[in-house]
């Protein structure tokens, strides 16, 4: 059990709990652009409390998930961010992600719904039994329809942002999805101004992704100028890690299927993005700190996304993930 | 790749910042538009690739589709990596706007790629609202195009007011200043008028590199700035932080009894405790007294902060209220004279009602004129009756309930609009307030004798009956049976017909979709003016298009507008036939019958359905009188409620 001790972003400066505002603003202390980036994502989540029925913000564990929860935070202060905390569990996440998951809520006080989809778990699907488009598919975007449904949610909150990937740069803010959760790219509403059209019919819902406008370095940039937690395996250290089709694999539990006479090699490596353990490639790093992290980022010369096994089926998989309802 | 894709001696990459500073710089927002084929993606691309944007695995994955699907050859096609669709691959071009981000040590960008096709106009205007400078691509081999004239004008109507004229493919000129210059002085010649504060014209060549972000040795004649240059330095300003304060209420933050704050992004100037602001839609006044933010208060905010605000009196201001400066305070008004950039494939007609969202506001609004159609490649005004795909007009517009705004040219963020299907939920306008029309700030009065009065003196509730079928269902009869036993009871009515009213109050109207929507709206403002008078209105209409009737029953309280539906089958009405309708219009001598040719769209859910094959329509009117009369003796409406509709 990770102590929220442990929840340190940096090697720095622990995190407070429950802090207390007293130097006016860290905002100020913000660049320019970082805090236009930030009252934008504010505006956007204000905007869904104010015009959904029920809203959800999806808890997705990574930096882009800690950094919009931090914003809601601060969107609705002194109230708390009217809305729960939905994660999606796939079962196969890092064991320190969902430690760090469970800490978070609690620390925050914020009430953290999980949904696993049981009826692919009684299937046995997984990344090694499955293949990694399957396992996607049952355990992460049907899993997500099954939990919207359920809890009846008008509008879900995810961490997307449009520099990641190329069919996401023309996603909307505010993006409508059918009482089906399909996404139809030729159909998108025009998002003119600040004006985020939030009108759906009975059924249907809503995306919204706070932080479109966000690129990987502004999110590090933030997250070290705010302090904000983050999941420990961003950090640099020793883990047990395979070799597999040119990724280093982390050996998270026992489920992983070793070849014979094979055993995991210790070496010290970081994640730049993080999802199902099987399916997310470690790097090679020396990165322990956010300076580190960041000066890493600035030096880097592949793309965040390189590290993801589910994205690289052929150019446009994710564009068609998005179609079947993938966030 | 060829030589010139080296980038070892851009200045981009030698003087980049020390890493661990966080990037202490400004945001520029920028469009590229222009024609198919212009280069718009290219370019982009180019961009990216230059600012070191485009990493080794997306630059691999680059290669990889330039050969499968590239349109140059055995070179890099730079297209590829921002035309993200499938379709847009296989087709060649982009159908939407995109979003790509780059920063040099000096900027960051946001760059909205929009589309050159003209179909897409809605697009251009969708990037451009968001932008503060415009990149107009121009084929220097074709020159001033109708799009880039086009194009120029939606940028200034949207309020742009930085121009790049990126002359490219000059390679393809042999780097030919005169075509240059040929192209900036017509350029010139046309734009004057536009209201653009710069315009830098630059040759380039997005597919090899010419003064993309070194000079290029090929232009020896061109001195000015490269594009990346100019972009790193061109000063615009990103917030309006010298106009008067505005803060539109987006979220009332009640976390407990002792704390209210309004919640909102500050659309205009700047606020400090202390100051005197109004709420401009109820004239109540206060002083700030606390700025909130999760960072501890603020003295001082100013437009673009998404803050907390405090005040030192208990007013009320809901969302969609706008705090403000109150020596400079925005307009209240119902009528307002506004462009509009029409977005969907239905028309714009006059008379139809759509949600208005302003600021944080959502009103129900109905274009009540069209007052011109502006050519965007001539500038000529043509009066029009209605506004198609792609349009831009002057229109008049008129909210259900004031609303608050300022001029488009003095506020971006509380003079833009958008226009919503009420129906189908489709964002169908975009709409920049001009001016108010009329008189403002003028609130209604209560009058003495008002419609409680005249009701309460009749002893009954007024209300509307709204009967609606096919031609022969029955609808008038049943009516009129109604009328009469309403009357025995000693109520207090009246009836509106439609062929009476044709004859006179709407006698200048046709059948045409418009008209008959016309012809509903004057009816139901009748009967509101009766209904005012306390009395019980009896209307029976054909009024084949659901969208009519809910736009009429929008205009009456809750409970107030009683929908009929008399049901019968088009081959029962046909039979029954009363007038000869359906034998005229089957032989053809009726142009666009409900009934035969023009569809009917039954109510959803009805007040009263009635089924109209019931060959005793005695029976059918004692339903409705039934029901009639328990809601004739409910209570009266207030006043207030009903002067606010």
């Amino acid at each position: 059990m990770l102590s929220t001790d442990s929840l340190r972003a940096d090697q720095g400066t622990p995190v407070t709990t429950g802090r207390t505002p007293t130097s006016a603003a860290s905002a100020r202390r913000l660049s320019p652009h970082l805090a236009w980036l930030e009252a934008q994502s504010i505006h956007i989540i204000r905007e869904v409390a104010a015009e959904f029925r029920k809203p959800v913000m999806l808890y997705s564990i990574g930096k882009d998930s800690a950094v919009m929860l931090h914003l809601a935070r601060k969107a609705f202060y002194p109230s708390k961010p009217p809305f729960p905390l939905l994660h999606v569990d796939t079962t196969w996440k890092f064991r320190e992600m969902i430690t760090f998951r469970d800490a978070i809520a609690q620390e925050y006080g914020w009430d953290l719904r999980v949904h696993v989809n049981e009826d692919g778990v009684r299937r046995g699907i997984g990344p090694f039994a499955s293949g990694s488009a399957a396992h996607t598919q049952v355990m992460k975007t049907e899993a997500l329809k099954q939990a919207l449904d359920a809890g009846g949610y008008d509008a879900a909150f995810g961490g997307a942002r449009r520099d990641e990937e190329k069919s996401r740069a023309k996603e909307r803010v505010f993006s409508h999805r059918t009482a089906s959760h399909a996404w139809d790219p030729r159909n998108q509403r025009p998002e003119l101004w600040h004006l985020y059209n939030t009108q759906i019919a009975k059924g249907e819902s809503m995306r919204v992704f706070p932080l479109s406008n966000w690129t990987e370095r502004d999110v590090w940039h933030y997250i070290a100028a705010e302090n904000i937690p983050v999941v420990p395996l961003y950090f640099a250290a020793e883990r047990p890690v395979v070799e597999r089709d040119g990724a280093l694999i982390m050996v998270d539990d026992d489920r992983f299927p070793l070849a014979p006479g094979e055993t995991p090699q210790i070496r010290k490596v970081r994640f730049r993005t993080l999802g199902c353990y099987p399916l997310t490639g470690a790097i090679e790093s020396e990165a322990v700190t956010l300076a580190d992290i960041i000066a890493e980022l600035e030096s880097s010369s592949v793309s965040e996304r390189q590290g993801r096994v589910i994205d690289k089926d052929t150019g446009a998989s994710m564009e068609r993930k998005k179609r079947e309802g993938y966030f | 790749m060829p030589a010139s894709l080296s980038t070892d001696n851009l200045d981009v990459r030698t003087n980049e910042a020390p890493a661990d500073a966080a990037p202490a710089r400004g945001l520029l927002r920028f469009l590229t538009c222009g024609s198919v084929d212009d280069g718009k993606s290219t370019l982009i691309g180019r961009l990216l690739y230059e600012t070191s944007a485009v990493l080794d695995d997306q630059y691999s994955a680059l290669e990889d589709d330039s050969r499968r699907v590239g349109t140059t050859g055995d070179d890099i096609d730079f297209a590829l990596l921002v035309d993200g669709l499938e379709a847009e691959r296989e087709q060649g071009i982009t159908i939407d706007v995109a979003y790509r981000y780059f920063s040099t040590p000096r900027r960051s960008f946001i760059v909205a790629d929009t589309p050159g096709h003209e179909q897409y106009t809605r697009n251009m205007a969708t990037g451009a609202s968001n932008a503060a400078l415009a990149i107009l691509l121009i084929d220097a081999r074709k020159g001033l195009l109708t799009q880039t004239r086009r194009h120029s004008i939606i940028a200034s109507l949207i309020g742009i007011r930085h121009i790049v004229l990126a002359i490219n493919k000059i390679d393809l000129v042999g780097y030919d200043q005169k075509k240059f210059d040929a192209i900036v002085a017509d350029y010139e010649a046309f734009a004057k008028d536009l209201g653009f504060l710069t315009v830098q014209a630059i040759p380039l060549s997005a597919r090899f590199g010419d003064n993309i972000s070194v000079a290029s040795p090929s232009t020896p004649w061109y001195t000015g700035p490269t594009l990346l240059g100019h972009l790193e330095t061109v000063d615009v300003e990103e917030r309006d932080t010298t106009g008067p304060f505005r803060l539109p209420v987006q979220w009332v933050n009640r976390p407990n009894l002792d704390f209210r704050g309004f919640s909102g992004t500050i659309a205009g100037g700047r606020v400090s405790v202390g100051d005197a602001v109004v709420a401009a839609g109820s004239g109540k006044s206060s002083t700030v007294s606390r700025i909130v933010t999760f960072d501890g208060d603020l003295p001082a905010a100013e437009a673009g902060d998404a803050v907390t605000l405090v005040l030192a009196d208990e007013i009320d201001a809901p969302r969609g209220e706008v705090l403000a400066d109150p020596r400079h305070r925005p307009i209240v008004a119902t009528r307002f004279s506004a462009r509009v950039v029409w977005m969907a494939d239905e028309l714009l007609v006059p008379g139809r009602s759509y949600n208005l969202k302003l600021g944080t506001r959502t009103v129900p609004a109905t274009v009540r004129a069209i007052t011109h159609y502006l050519d965007v490649e001539t500038l000529a005004k043509t009066p029009v009756v209605s506004l198609g795909l792609n349009a831009i007009g002057l229109v008049e517009i008129e909210t259900l309930v004031p609303i608050v705004f300022d001029p488009y040219t003095e506020s971006h963020e509380l003079g833009a609009f958008i226009l919503i299907d009420r129906f189908t939920n489709a964002t169908v306008g975009a709409g920049m307030a001009v001016e108010a029309l009329g008189a403002t700030h003028v609130h209604r009065h209560g009058f003495d004798v008002d419609r409680a009065a005249r009701s309460d003196i009749k002893h009954q509730r007024p209300l509307v009956l709204w009967f609606t079928g096919l031609p022969g269902s029955g609808k008038s009869t049943i009516a009129n049976l109604v009328e009469a036993k309403l009357h025995a009871l000693g109520r207090h009515t009246t009836m509106l017909d439609g062929d009476a009213l044709r004859q006179g109050l709407n006698a200048d109207l046709g059948f045409d979709a418009a008209s008959r929507t016309e012809n509903i709206r004057r009816v139901g403002e009748v009967a509101r003016l009766m209904t005012d008078a306390g009395l019980i209105v009896l209307c029976a209409f054909v009024s084949p298009f659901r969208a009519d009737r809910d736009r009429l029953r929008e205009r009456f309280a809750p409970d107030e507008f009683i929908e009929i539906f008399v049901d019968a089958p088009a081959e029962v009405c046909a039979e029954r036939d009363p007038k000869g309708l359906y034998a005229q219009a089957r032989e053809g001598k009726i142009a666009a019958f409900t009934g035969v040719g023009q569809e009917y769209e039954p109510p959803l859910s009805p007040e009263i359905q009635l089924d109209a094959t019931e060959p005793d329509p005695e029976a059918l009117a004692v339903r409705v009188v039934e029901l009639v009369e328990t809601l004739v003796l409910g209570a009266n409406r207030s006043a207030e409620t009903s002067s606010e509709l």
